[in-house]
């Protein structure tokens, strides 16, 4: 890599660099070598920094308005779409962006899941990750309460109260929380509070993740390690500033699409009824965001246990490096996993549709049935695949199955073994 | 370094990390405390409810604590299906006569021992409320019988100022 003896080319430049390398930081991120077959799946981590500072932007906006006391939530928030200038579009940019962000996430990392990116020696970068989606979800959940309506209040309630779950201190550490005996005033000023600053912790976060992304750089379709730079990889500007470009105009569209036609189809209706401490909405639901781990949480009939299963769901995740005891990155090659990779998109897309629904009957068995497969997925069939499964031989590097001439790796490395001999 | 012998020096170390972790201490706790209920907070404790209009068969929803309380007078037929459950029928065993004092009045928190919804009145598989966020049945005690509730609806501490009044907390 050509960072460590970059040199500027005026002098001014060169001046302000030795006493601040900006410079070379720039150099190097305009440099950075990428693997030429990145495909539109890589071009989330881009859309997902620009969802970041999206949410913080009109965050800050919406916060000159809002007022963060019980008495006068709502009511700011209905000022925001009433009175204040433009205020209506950036409530709802802020509102459909936090649903486009995690749409953007999970994409992102279900081509992790695809093409193995969260393997050695990425796991840091994955971890780093679990821990941003985290923050996420601490974000979205505590934005959701801001507006003071009946969802934001009984979502409040009953999420906090997962914590009374805890034995001996659960109640201890709800009444701290809420900072009362039930949700009230105190828990939404301190909600307010840690809304605001948890975009700034994932900021922070998202620069440990691409530092930690630039130190093995890219994985790619194909998933084998590459030399850098070398005929396989382009730099990263403009080759992949333009395609990231592009892919962010495809995915605004979408956003635009959300925000200006149907604004209020992902939230609920609920939310615009002023919180009730006295009357729970007949059916509480989270954000569509959340519904698999809330059909985890109801799927399991003991409160501790619900509890338990959920914090797992997510947590197991972290240790993702270590359940998939495949040394093969990319499902390409992984004729098994590839299909069990889909039975779990499925699975996952199951539990969130059964989340949104009543906790009864059929739905409340498909809810077991999924959660069940869900574990079994990670704690059983992906160790136990790493070892049974047979997979496809793996190209010599990016080029070597296009330059040597056949769709068919084999071929193509038997083809290279060949000149090489 | 073969020899190991404690030295003034790690005597200093420990003593200078012990009364750092003691400052550390000292000015973190107030910083946790400040979340737990303030005195103002504190200060509503109790809440004095006027019962004399209530016919049997009514349940009232009064807030106290910011919390919803059930105040219900019941009926000859609900204190006698109440009583009449076995305790071993039950998830929390509790008698309805620890409950209810008085049979006739049930006073509990309106709030599921699962996760802090407001059950629904006369609704459900026992006829007494109904949680309808994740589906706990409780009895015309307030005892859970069905659902993800670990424990019965909580009683809070109350009493009969007069013959028509009562004092929750």
């Amino acid at each position: 890599m050509s960072d460590h003896n970059y040199t500027p080319e005026t002098k001014i430049g060169k001046w302000f660099n030795d006493r601040l390398p900006l410079l070379t930081l720039a150099n190097h991120l305009t440099d950075y070598p990428t693997p030429k077959n990145l495909n539109y799946w890589w071009t989330f981590g881009g859309i997902l920094t620009f969802c970041l500072i999206t949410q913080i932007v009109t965050g800050l906006t919406l916060a000159m308005h809002y007022i963060a006391h019980a008495d006068m939530a709502f009511e700011s928030v209905e000022h925001i779409m009433r009175d204040v200038n433009y205020g209506w579009l950036i409530r709802y940019i802020h509102a459909n962006g936090a649903s486009m962000f995690f749409l953007a996430v999970y994409i992102h990392i279900f081509r992790s899941l695809f093409y193995g990116s969260y393997k050695s020696p990425r796991e840091i970068i994955w971890i780093i990750g679990i821990i941003i989606y985290l923050l996420m979800m601490a974000a979205a959940f505590m934005g959701y309460v801001l507006p003071w309506g009946q969802m934001s209040f009984w979502g409040a309630t009953v999420i906090t109260n997962l914590f009374s779950a805890i034995p001996l201190v659960g109640e201890g550490i709800v009444t701290w929380l809420w900072g009362g005996y039930s949700v009230d005033n105190p828990t939404l000023t301190r909600f307010f509070t840690l809304h605001y600053l948890i975009p700034f912790l994932i900021l922070g976060l998202v620069v440990l993740h691409i530092w930690a992304l630039h130190v093995p750089g890219n994985n790619n379709p194909v998933g084998i390690d590459i030399k850098k730079p070398s005929k396989d990889t382009v730099p990263f500007h403009p080759y992949i500033v333009i395609k990231d470009g592009f892919a962010l105009l495809m995915f605004m569209i979408v956003f635009a699409f959300f925000v200006f036609y149907t604004p209020n189809i992902l939230g609920h209706a609920d939310n615009y009824i002023e919180a009730d401490p006295l009357v729970t909405p007949a059916h509480i639901v989270p954000e569509w965001y959340l519904l698999p781990f809330y059909a985890i949480l109801r799927s399991v009939p003991d409160k501790l246990l619900g509890v338990v299963a959920m914090l797992s769901a997510i947590l197991i995740l972290a240790a993702l490096p270590w359940l998939d005891t495949s040394k093969i990155r990319s499902a390409v090659f992984r004729p098994l996993y590839r299909q069990f990779y889909w039975i779990l998109v499925a699975d996952v897309l199951i539990l969130g549709y059964v989340g949104a629904m009543p906790a009864e009957g059929l739905y409340l068995l498909i809810a077991r049935v999924a959660t069940a497969y869900y574990f079994l997925h990670f704690l059983v069939i992906l160790p136990f695949l790493g070892f049974r499964e047979k997979t496809i031989p793996l190209p010599l590097s990016i080029t070597d199955p296009v330059l040597g001439g056949s769709p068919n790796f084999a071929t193509a490395k038997n083809k290279e073994e060949s000149v090489i001999k | 370094m073969a020899e190991k012998k404690t030295k003034r020096r790690d005597f200093l170390f420990t003593a200078t990390y012990a009364v750092g972790a003691v400052g550390v201490g000292a000015v973190v706790w107030p910083m946790i405390d400040q979340m737990n209920p303030d005195a103002s907070v504190k200060a509503l404790a109790s809440t004095e409810v006027d019962v004399s209009s209530m016919d049997p068969g009514k349940t009232i929803t009064v807030l106290w604590r910011g919390k919803p309380v059930f105040i219900r007078r019941r009926t000859q037929e609900e204190i006698a299906e109440a009583k009449s459950v076995k305790m071993d029928e039950l998830k929390d065993p509790e008698k309805d006569e620890e409950r209810a004092k008085n049979p006739e009045w049930l006073v509990m928190l309106g709030v599921c021992t699962h996760l802090g919804c407001v059950p629904l009145d006369q609704k459900g598989d026992y006829n007494g409320w109904f949680c309808p966020c994740h589906g706990s049945h409780y009895d015309i005690s307030g005892r859970i019988r069905k659902g993800p509730a670990p424990t019965n609806m909580e009683v809070p501490k109350y009493e009969f100022v007069n013959a028509n009044t009562i004092k929750i907390g």
